[in-house]
């Protein structure tokens, strides 16, 4: 199945041959609509550097619900998460993190309230893209989609809702949110998030040395919820034991 | 139709930081105390180091009652107050649950500003527009008190004056204190080794905070883990001392404190006579009346003001205690905004840090240097500290060195993501004509009343601090080898604060005072006012421990005057 291996896509190698771009969108388009891209050459490339270990980290199947977004929408806003935290030399990038699983998750619970500043923007942006390059943003290679992004960054692209900058800072803010958070919520998967800034992970407890100047905690990979203690699990469990009192 | 519930010996509005301290002495004294709460218990599995959750979700703010009664914010009384988020939340505990626990004792000049401008500059120095006034005591009053509830809650640090022994490893500018905190403070890190060693260099005076953190086993409590999650969160090992695991269960083991969770007390109930007789609240879809023989509100400076102007009656019609025409004056928030920006060449080891867990300078700071040849009195507190986390750090500032976004951003964010910081910088702030708080005339909370309406904006003297602490605070980095430095606007409006004073000012004349120096109304004998609503003046730093200190003083002089005051 082509769509698993660009997620778990962990390691440097594949990382430091970025795919071509226009590959990469169909790629991602064909996933989306449910089509199998296993011939194109792209995709055999990235199976056939799957790696032992990162297959022991992740899940076999990755499942991924469009919950608000449709499928053009959804492709539309992979590629505006790729022009802002790029899968380039320098490794995984907003794509690898699933930041766009993250923000249409979000849209579907807490961030709710913005779902047609998405809905009339991405539009918009798509429009500007057909009317000046002919085809939509997510088919347009990198550089004419990094300078859309900045017409809109810039309210050169209109029609954007609350206004080109200030759906750019919302995508931005969400990009980020869904690139470097607990990856509970659907984003920074396979913690590519946490690695790219150095972030050594969720621990409960960091010592003098842990912090010593020079070192260098390895990163753990662990989620907030992978403690016990957070999990709703873990607490029916401490309630039976307490004879289903409940806090105390 | 609501329903009568038997009679208690006092009523306290609010279990926070104010509300739970108060508790334990009157509890203490035998007195029965109801304790009202808006929000519920909370334990230490409920806070996950969770950013997204937590931070920029608002975990558990976003849906509690402080939020369907956000303040209207203007800056001045011709233009429109829109209406923003709350900075505060609900629980058994309130904010210090998850505050960032920094527990300070005002400094000495901050009970006498009048006075001490006065005799060292002139009159003239006093902004003209500023309605300051000294508090009715000075800071040696309150000493007892601040060393009751350091040792109560449970506060680490490093004493810097014990009997006019002076020690330089802590705030050599204090005032004077009778005994060492209960606590040594929090450890040091890589990036607060660095800042204090550069603070020294300019014969600077650096110390170590004082935190409401345990830095060693204490009263049952395991000392700070320092896994990095403070900010926005409560502790999963009880370290941060809230009053919802210090003051409050000691209360309850009493047996003299019920505290009855989910309720919004909306009116405060006086008789003919203009005695309090007990608090009418809602919880669920039930009204029942509280009676007691004392009301004491503690729920927060904008709520404290919001119950007293809508608790409107008979003897009091423009609101309890409101005879005078003093509820919701001499209001500040706190100067603490117009942070300073650094960025580093090298990882400063920040991401198990906490705000609790930093360098001060109070060279700069109240009356602690001449202003002689200055335009401003008072000053501000530096602090820098090493809370970070991976969201946020991402969000950094670029320094103007690079676009926001794309793949040189990504590269600057892998390299610098533990390399910038950002200084807490807390200035004097003083209440002024035109800045007051009253009852917003369109918008209403989630039960139909109006909420607080904020008017007010920062005045010359604040501005002038904001600036002059940015100079030093830039000299500071700078000397520790920033390879950046940027700063932030100097503000404007007074906006809802974590840091709301006033409104129900405490003073000896009861034209410009709401309550005594008891804490009591000056025209309600029993209802006092426990919370930064009391205060006249802000000081240079947070206001929790002031608070604190407050509240058990009030509780004190309630028990032991039980008779004249309940009478």
């Amino acid at each position: 199945m082509a769509r698993k291996n660009p997620i778990k896509n962990n390691d440097k190698q594949t990382v430091d041959q970025p795919l071509d771009p226009s590959r990469r969108n169909l790629l991602k388009s064909a996933s989306i609509v449910g089509a199998a891209a296993v011939g194109s050459g792209a995709a055999r490339n990235v199976i056939a550097q799957d790696s032992p270990q990162s297959s022991a980290t992740s899940s076999p199947i990755t499942r991924e619900a469009l919950e608000v977004l449709t499928a053009e929408e959804a492709e539309t806003l992979e590629a505006i998460c790729d022009c802002l935290i790029p899968s380039d030399a320098n490794g995984p990038g907003a794509y690898e993190a699933r930041a766009v699983h993250y923000i249409d998750r979000a849209l579907a619970s807490h961030n709710k309230t913005v779902r047609e500043n998405y809905m009339v923007s991405l539009e918009a942006i798509n429009n500007y893209s057909k009317q000046t390059r002919g085809e939509p943003f997510y088919r347009l290679i990198k550089d004419h989609q990094n300078s859309i992004l900045a017409g809109v960054q810039s309210n050169k692209v209109q029609g954007c809702v609350p206004s080109g900058s200030g759906f750019f800072n919302m995508v931005r803010n969400h990009t980020i949110d869904g690139t470097f958070c607990d990856p509970y919520y659907g984003g920074n998967q396979n913690f590519v998030g946490w690695d790219m800034i150095r972030y050594p992970g969720i621990r409960l407890s960091a010592s003098e040395t842990d912090i010593a100047q020079g070192a260098a905690l390895e990163p753990n990979h662990q989620s907030a919820y992978d403690h016990d203690t957070y999990t709703k699990m873990a607490s029916n469990m401490a309630m039976n034991q307490r004879g289903g009192k409940g806090n105390v | 139709m609501s329903k009568n519930l038997p009679k208690t010996d006092v009523v306290i509005v609010g279990m926070g930081a104010a509300g739970g301290v108060a508790a334990l002495p009157l509890t203490n004294a035998g007195l029965k105390v109801i304790g009202i709460e808006a929000g519920g218990w909370l334990s230490p599995r409920d806070f996950a180091p969770d950013e997204l959750r937590n931070g920029a979700r608002n975990w558990p703010q976003a849906v509690q009652k402080a939020a369907t009664e956000a303040p209207t914010v203007r800056a001045t009384s011709d233009q429109k107050a829109v209406q923003g988020g709350h900075p505060m939340m609900n629980a058994v505990g309130g904010t210090s649950m998850h505050y960032w626990a920094q527990s300070w004792r005002l400094n000495p000049w901050d009970f006498k500003v009048v006075s001490a401008t006065r005799e060292r500059y002139g009159a003239e120095r006093i902004p003209a527009d500023s309605t300051v006034e000294d508090w009715p005591f000075g800071y040696e009053e309150l000493e007892p008190y601040y060393e009751k509830v350091e040792h109560a809650v449970g506060i680490s640090g490093q004493a810097g004056n014990v009997q006019g022994r002076i020690n330089n490893e802590g705030n050599i500018f204090e005032g004077e204190r009778q005994n060492e905190y209960p606590m040594r403070p929090l450890r040091a890190s890589p990036f607060t080794d660095l800042m204090g060693e550069a603070a020294r260099r300019l014969d600077w005076n650096p110390f170590q905070g004082p935190a409401a953190i345990t830095s060693e086993l204490y009263d049952g409590r395991p000392p700070c883990q320092y896994h990095g999650f403070c900010n926005k969160g409560g502790c999963h090992v009880r370290s941060k001392s809230s009053t919802a695991f210090t003051t409050i269960p000691k209360a309850v083991d009493t047996g003299n404190l019920d505290v009855v969770t989910y309720a919004r007390v909306t009116n405060i109930v006086a008789d003919h006579d203009g005695k309090v007789t007990g608090v009418d609240y809602v919880r669920g879809n039930e009204t029942f009346f509280q009676p007691a023989d004392v009301v004491l509100v503690a729920s927060y400076a904008y709520e404290n003001v919001r119950l007293l102007q809508l608790s409107k009656s008979r003897a009091f019609p423009n609101g309890l205690s409101n005879n005078a025409g003093q509820v919701g004056k001499h209001y500040l928030s706190h100067h603490q905004g117009s942070p300073v920006i650094a960025l580093f060449q090298r990882d400063l080891h920040n991401w198990y840090g906490l705000p609790a867990q930093g360098v001060a300078i109070d060279d700069w700071a109240d009356d602690n240097f001449d202003h002689e040849g200055l335009d401003f009195i008072g000053g501000a507190n530096l602090w820098v500290h090493t809370d970070r986390k991976p969201m946020g750090a991402a969000k950094m500032s670029t320094f103007g060195l690079v676009r926001n976004w794309g793949s040189e951003w990504k590269k600057f964010i892998m390299e610098n993501a533990d390399r910038s910081n950002m200084a807490y910088i807390q200035k004097t702030t003083f209440p002024y004509e035109g800045n007051y708080l009253d009852l917003d005339p369109n918008v209403k909370d989630s039960m139909g009343f109006p909420v607080t309406r904020i008017t007010a904006r920062y005045r010359e003297n604040e501005l002038r601090i904001a600036e002059f602490s940015q100079d030093k605070m830039e000299e500071w980095y700078r000397e520790a080898g920033a390879i950046e430095v940027q700063r932030t606007g100097l503000g404007n409006a007074m906006s809802a604060s974590t840091h709301a004073y006033g409104g129900t000012r405490m003073g000896n004349n009861s034209e410009t005072n709401v309550v005594n120096s008891w804490g009591f109304s000056h025209e309600i004998p029993n209802l006092g006012v426990l919370g930064a609503s009391v205060m006249g003046t802000s000081g240079a730093r947070n206001p929790t421990l002031t608070v604190q200190a407050l509240s058990w003083r009030t509780a004190e002089y309630l028990a032991s005057n039980w008779r004249s005051i309940a009478g």
